[in-house]
C-alpha cells in the first residue's frame, strides 16, 4: 500500500498544484483536489485540517452561489412577472413575483417598481439554482426586503467570513460600536445605514478588515479605530 | 546568412550576453499588479516583459459562446507598438491571432473549466518589451495571473523557449538567437505531471536533437514553476504576516 503522508502544516499558505498529502486516509475539502492516490490543492489558499480531512480555504475568487446563500443584489432589469438581480457572480439572478412578496398582485394594475425599482438593492435569500445556472432568489421570508437608503461597499467575497467573525463577533462589534445597521450578503456586497460620518467610518473598518484580514488583534485594532474617532 | 547576423553565437564558451548554454535569463515575477483585474501578474525575463491581466469568470458575452458544461478562455495575445526597435503596428495581426490561439490551448489544460459553466475567462497579455521568448514568457505570467484571480487549476503551467544556434543546442534564447538562429522550440509544461500543453518549432533540427531540447526545457521549466510559486505565495503571505 501507498505510504501516508501529509506535507502541510496547519494556516499554511498554497498554491494551485501543491502536493498537500499522500495515501487515501485523508480527504480533500473546499478548494482541494484527489488525483490518483494524492491531494492537490486547486487555489491559492489557507490550510486548514480537522482530522483526516484538508480543506483548501481559497483566498482570492469569484463568488460562486450556493443554496441558502444571503446576498445582496442589485435590480439590473424589470420583467412582465419579476426582476433581474445583479448579485456579483457571473449569472444572472432572477426574482420572481411570486418569491418577491407574500402580498397578492395583481399584474394588470400593478406597477412593478412600486416593489423594486431598477438601481435598487434587495437582501434577498438563493432558494435554487437550476441545472442550467439560473440562479432564483426570494425575498418572502422576514429579514428579506428592499435595502432603502444606505451606502454599498464592494469587497472579495472570500472575505466575508472575516467580517462577521467568530459567530459574529466582528459585524455585532462593527454594529455596536458604530450605531450602524450593517448587512453583509454572502457575495461581498456590504450594506450600511447610519449616519454620514459613521457610515464613512465603517465602509473604512471594513476595507481595513480586509486588506488584514489574516492578522492578529484585529477586532481589537478595529474597535480603537471606531472608537479613537467618536470625537 | 541574413544580413546583422552575429560571426559567432559561442565566444569563448559564453553566449553573445554572457549567459552559458544552459543558463536562463535573471527572472522577475509579480502577482496582483493590476488592481481593477481579477488577478494579474508582471514578468520580467532578461528583457522580455510582459504584463497580464485575468478578468473573470464573468458573463458570456457575446451569448451564444457560453458552453453549457464549461467555461469559455478567451486569450488576447498583444504586442504593444513601443516593445520592438522598430514601431510595430498596433492591434491584432496575423501573428498574434496565433499565439493568443496557441497561449488559449497551453492554459486550458490546466484549468478546471468545468467547475465554470456558461461563463467566459478572459486573458489579456500585453508584451511591453520583446526581447524573444515573448509566447512562453505570456504564457508563465499567464498562469500565475489566473491562480492571483482564484481559478481553480489542476497546476500551473510554465514555459520557456530553447533552440539551436551556432550549432549548439541551447536554453532560453534571446534576440539575436532567435532570429538568426537555427531552430527555436517553445515549450510549455505543467511540471507536476511533465504533460507538454506548448511545443512549436521553428527551424531545422534532427530528432534526437529535438528530444534533447525538450528535456532540457522540461528542466528549465521546473526551475521557472519554482519562481511562479514564489511569486504567488509572496503576494499572498506579506497579506497574511503584514501586520503579526
Amino acid at each position: 500500500m501507498a505510504k501516508e503522508k501529509i506535507h502541510i502544516k496547519n494556516r499554511d499558505i498554497v498554491v494551485p498544484g501543491d502536493l498537500l498529502a499522500e495515501g487515501m486516509a485523508y480527504l480533500p475539502s473546499g478548494k482541494a483536489f484527489r488525483e490518483d492516490n494524492k491531494i492537490y490543492a486547486a487555489t491559492v489558499g489557507l490550510i486548514s485540517i480537522k482530522g483526516r480531512v484538508i480543506k483548501v480555504i481559497p483566498l482570492a475568487g469569484k463568488y460562486m452561489p450556493k443554496k441558502g446563500d444571503v446576498v445582496i443584489g442589485r435590480v439590473t432589469n424589470m420583467g412582465y412577472s419579476g426582476w433581474h438581480l445583479d448579485v456579483n457572480s457571473p449569472y444572472n439572478a432572477d426574482l420572481n413575483i411570486g418569491e418577491a412578496t407574500r402580498e397578492y398582485i395583481d399584474l394588470a394594475k400593478t406597477d412593478l417598481s412600486k416593489y423594486f425599482d431598477i438601481g435598487e438593492y434587495a437582501l434577498a435569500e438563493v432558494i435554487n439554482i437550476s441545472e442550467n445556472k439560473y440562479i432564483k432568489l426570494s425575498t418572502k421570508k422576514r429579514p428579506y426586503r428592499k435595502l432603502k437608503g444606505g451606502n454599498i461597499i464592494e469587497v472579495s467575497p472570500t472575505k466575508i467570513p472575516r467580517i462577521i467573525g467568530k459567530a459574529g463577533s466582528m459585524i455585532k462589534m462593527l454594529k455596536d460600536s458604530s450605531g450602524c445597521d450593517i448587512i453583509v450578503g454572502q457575495n461581498g456586497i456590504v450594506w450600511i445605514k447610519g449616519t454620514p460620518e459613521k457610515e464613512a467610518l465603517v465602509a473604512q473598518a471594513i476595507h481595513r478588515i480586509e486588506k488584514e484580514s489574516h492578522t492578529k488583534g484585529l477586532t481589537y485594532n478595529i474597535k480603537k479605530m471606531l472608537g479613537g474617532k467618536k470625537k | 546568412m541574413k544580413a546583422g547576423a552575429p560571426d559567432k553565437f559561442i565566444v569563448k564558451g559564453k553566449r553573445l550576453d554572457g549567459r552559458k548554454i544552459d543558463e536562463l535569463r535573471p527572472i522577475k515575477i509579480k502577482a496582483g499588479v493590476i488592481k481593477s483585474a481579477d488577478g494579474s501578474a508582471y514578468l520580467e525575463m532578461g528583457e522580455t516583459t510582459v504584463l497580464v491581466a485575468v478578468r473573470g469568470p464573468r458573463e458570456v458575452i457575446p451569448r451564444h459562446l457560453a458552453m453549457p458544461d464549461k467555461a469559455y478562455l478567451n486569450c488576447v495575445y498583444d504586442m504593444m507598438s513601443f516593445a520592438t526597435p522598430e514601431r510595430n503596428r498596433p492591434g491584432p495581426s496575423r501573428r498574434s491571432t496565433e499565439i493568443s490561439k496557441v497561449m488559449k490551448d497551453a492554459l486550458s489544460p490546466a484549468i478546471f473549466l468545468e467547475k465554470y459553466p456558461k461563463t467566459k475567462i478572459d486573458i489579456y497579455a500585453e508584451i511591453t518589451n520583446a526581447n524573444a521568448g515573448t509566447r512562453c514568457a505570456a504564457i508563465t505570467a499567464a498562469s500565475v495571473a489566473l491562480a492571483d484571480a482564484g481559478i481553480e487549476m489542476k497546476d500551473i503551467v510554465a514555459s520557456i523557449g530553447v533552440g539551436k544556434a551556432g550549432g549548439k543546442l541551447m536554453l532560453d534564447l534571446f534576440e539575436p538567437e532567435d532570429n538568426f538562429g537555427e531552430a527555436d522550440v517553445p515549450i510549455a509544461i505543467m511540471p507536476r505531471t511533465e504533460e507538454i500543453t506548448l511545443l512549436q518549432m521553428d527551424g531545422d533540427l534532427s530528432k534526437d536533437e529535438l528530444k534533447k531540447l525538450i528535456a532540457i526545457g522540461k528542466k528549465a521549466c521546473k526551475e521557472i514553476y519554482k519562481k511562479q510559486k514564489q511569486a504567488l505565495k509572496k503576494k499572498f503571505e506579506t497579506e497574511k504576516e503584514a501586520k503579526k
